[in-house]
């Protein structure tokens, strides 16, 4: 694969700037091909373990193990549903307050606990500039719960609260984040774990509320076979359904393959992400026609950000 | 609110050269004080009425420098309480207020800094659950958090409000308790009444509690030694958890003395009891009472041993742990016993009267339960002597319990 770049031309990682060690223990309690192990994964070998995590409700109050075992080799503190952001604003404060550096704060939230329950906590950590990461690891529905639609669900999915799929398009987490102007907001995807790694990187370097938001292909959610995890990650960037990009300091750029995706006929068509799942499998073609649309009006909005970011740039 | 007076130590200097260092403080400021006291290390807060002017106040000790802490100004109560638990997560000092409604959105991490055993310390000024609207007192919304794992103070002045706050710290943090501590004072009554409130040295409170993050608590986060908290627990250690939450709380009883006994070592006003029985030694009828309108009640068990009925009082200073065995022994000589509920649990009749009822039980004493003060509607010591004088003469009587008094219940605007 070679060298990725992430960050636009910011920042370069290889594999091997990582550290051998796991902090993510095999035998952990996820499903096979489980996109959010792996992002726990990278996460801890990005921070090299120099982290207290704050997880609320989600698949990952299970991935981690059972009382009294655990898979992960960094502390963790599991709270209520709504609560992790200001959970980890008081760890934060805490740590502080004791003069504890070096140790970084990270939520590890889904999407029900980040675009539904959790955005209050959030935004008003947000707002305070709480010196946090937050993740939102997306796997565009409850899962814990067993696949329940959020407002993190992609238009026409199946769900087992939208069996004849989901009638409204997904809610943009990281620009709302990106409107409480803090000083970084970055997507990432399961896929293009450097693209990722770096972006954790980079925000551990910045003071403040730093959000990314990564894009977890969940097999038995999605309906695919769980040797397809990254491939399907792959498709969702490659399609333009998702775009990988970071607004740093409030100036917006494309990274890793995103970048050349801003023409449309770089972009595959979505029918080549959506055919691969289960859940789109009742999307009529008009249905499809409809999300291509809007994805392509997405495009739109994200060469007005490139071009804003650019003549910021230059000013 | 009866009349104080200076403490004992500060009069004869015991303790130390210090002079009596009082102010004129409503019952919130007196928190407010105690907190920077008690160096606090996070706060997170957000306002509410009638306990806003302990967090206004708290924010202008952080700004002026008074005190050194992190000041999280949350979006929600929900928020605060989370961000307390984080926090006292990494063994930092943590503290939040709040009343009423804001408890009652602030109700899942209550229970989640019980459960998990988390040292924090809450100001909860008694406030009535709407609807219809109220910012007046009432216990309700304490009393619905009685089995969330936190030891319930009811404080009775502003000058208890003050003391039980510094000590609230001492007492979460032992080891042998390590749970949540609230210290409730009722609305306006106490929050927004102002009365002189003795406050020790800074030195002598930096004395009585252990220094803040300086003490070794178990199981706190840190990198270097990680550990999880709070994890999917299966069937087979659950209780096991559990039980050690009621053991803690058991252990409360000896720590809540032992914290009141060294408090009043410092300050000459001692809390070495669990509750405060007055004039109960031989008395036929005994009111319990909690909170503010404890000092009516004794007030009108003056006029009524004046008047030659031999009545007691006793205020529960805590709801949780409940004091069973002091409470026992303070009803000895009771023919009757009253309970005055600022409360009521529907369905069933007030909320405190049903624990002193079932720690009775094995008696047969009668218990009679009263409901009064709803909603803030004042309880008076004419209302008390009322009480004491109905149970003197159910007592001559030998009348049995009766269904729940209502007290002063203005029947004729019920439709």
């Amino acid at each position: 694969m070679g060298k990725l770049e992430a960050g636009g031309d910011t920042m370069k990682i290889t594999i091997k700037d990582l550290p051998i060690k796991e902090y993510m223990l095999p035998g952990n309690a996820s499903c096979p091909g489980c996109p959010a192990s792996l992002g726990l994964r990278m996460l801890g070998k990005a921070l090299e373990g120099k982290f207290i995590l704050v997880v609320p409700a989600c698949c990952s109050t299970i991935i981690q193990g059972p009382f009294p075992k655990t898979s992960a080799n960094f502390p963790i503190l599991n709270i209520a549903f709504a609560a992790s952001a200001s959970a980890a604003s008081g760890v934060a404060a805490g740590l502080e307050a004791q003069g504890k550096r070096d140790v970084q704060v990270v939520v590890w939230a889904g999407d029900g606990g980040t675009a539904d329950i959790g955005l209050q906590a959030l935004s008003g950590a947000a707002e305070r500039g709480d010196n946090i990461i937050y993740i939102c690891y997306d796997n565009e529905a409850y899962m814990n719960t067993g696949i329940q639609r959020s407002g993190a669900t992609p238009y026409g999915a199946w769900t087992t609260t939208t069996w004849t799929g989901k009638k409204e398009f997904k809610k943009d987490v990281p620009l709302i984040m990106a409107a409480h102007k803090i000083p970084y907001v970055a997507t990432a995807c399961i896929s293009y774990p450097l693209d990722f790694i770096a972006k954790v990187r980079k925000a551990a370097e910045m003071r403040g509320t730093k959000y990314i938001h990564l894009l977890a292909p969940c097999p038995p959610g999605w309906r695919f076979p769980s040797d397809k995890t990254i491939e399907v990650g792959r498709l969702a960037v490659l399609t333009g359904m998702w775009a990988l990009y970071e607004i740093e300091n409030g100036i917006f750029k494309l990274t890793g393959p995103s970048i050349a995706l801003l023409d449309k006929s770089k972009r595959k068509p979505i029918k080549e992400y959506i055919k691969l799942q289960g859940r789109f499998a009742r999307m009529t073609d008009e249905e499809i026609e409809k999300l291509q649309k809007y994805v392509d009006e997405q495009w739109e909005y994200y060469r007005a950000l490139v071009e804003m970011g650019k003549a910021k740039t230059q000013e | 609110m009866r009349k104080r007076m200076p403490s004992q130590s500060n009069k004869n200097g015991i303790g130390g050269v210090n002079m009596v260092q009082s102010e004129v403080l409503t019952g919130n400021y007196a928190v407010a004080y105690a907190v920077k006291m008690s160096r606090v290390q996070v706060v997170a807060a957000y306002p509410i009425t009638p306990q806003t002017t302990i967090v206004e106040k708290i924010a202008q000790f952080v700004e002026a420098g008074e005190l050194n802490a992190k000041y999280i100004r949350v979006e929600s109560e929900h928020s605060a309480m989370a961000a307390c638990i984080g926090a006292a997560a990494t063994g930092a000092r943590a503290f939040t207020a709040t009343a009423s409604h804001g408890l009652l959105y602030m109700s899942e991490m209550v229970w989640w800094a019980g459960m998990g055993r988390y040292p924090i310390v809450m100001a909860v000024v008694t406030r009535a659950i709407g609807p219809p609207w109220s910012i007046w007192t009432e216990h309700n919304d304490v009393l619905a958090h009685r089995d969330s794992g936190w030891i319930i103070f009811f404080a009775e002045d502003n000058q208890e409000v003050f003391d039980l706050t510094i000590q609230a710290f001492r007492i979460a943090e032992d080891e042998k308790v390590l749970q949540p501590v609230m210290v409730t004072l009722d609305a306006f009554i106490l929050s927004h009444t102002a009365s002189p409130v003795y406050m020790p040295d800074q030195r002598e409170v930096d004395e009585y509690l252990p220094p803040p993050g300086g003490r070794k608590l178990p199981y706190i986060l840190d990198p270097l030694n990680p550990l999880t908290h709070g994890n999917l627990t299966y069937p087979d250690h659950f209780m096991e958890l559990r039980y050690q939450i009621a053991r803690a709380m058991e252990n409360a009883k000896q720590v809540i003395v032992e914290a009141g006994r060294k408090y009043g070592e410092m300050t000459g006003r001692y809390y070495d009891h669990l509750i405060e029985a007055y004039k109960c030694n031989d008395a036929k009828a005994v009111i319990i009472a909690v909170g503010s309108s404890a000092g009516d009640a004794k007030d009108a068990a003056d006029y009524l041993r004046n008047q030659g009925l031999e009545v007691g009082v006793i205020k529960l200073r805590t709801i949780r742990p409940f004091p069973v065995e002091e409470l026992r022994e303070a009803c000895k000589s009771a023919k009757i016993i009253g309970v005055v509920d600022r409360d009521y649990s529907y369905g069933y009749g007030g909320i405190v009267h049903g624990e002193v009822k079932s720690t009775l039980a094995d008696t047969k004493k009668p218990v009679q339960s009263f409901i009064a003060g709803l909603g803030g509607r004042d309880i008076t010591v004419k209302d008390f002597i009322n009480i004491g004088r109905r149970l003197i003469e159910m007592a001559d009587k030998g009348v049995g319990e009766q269904p729940p008094i209502w007290v002063n219940l203005k029947q004729e605007v019920i439709p």
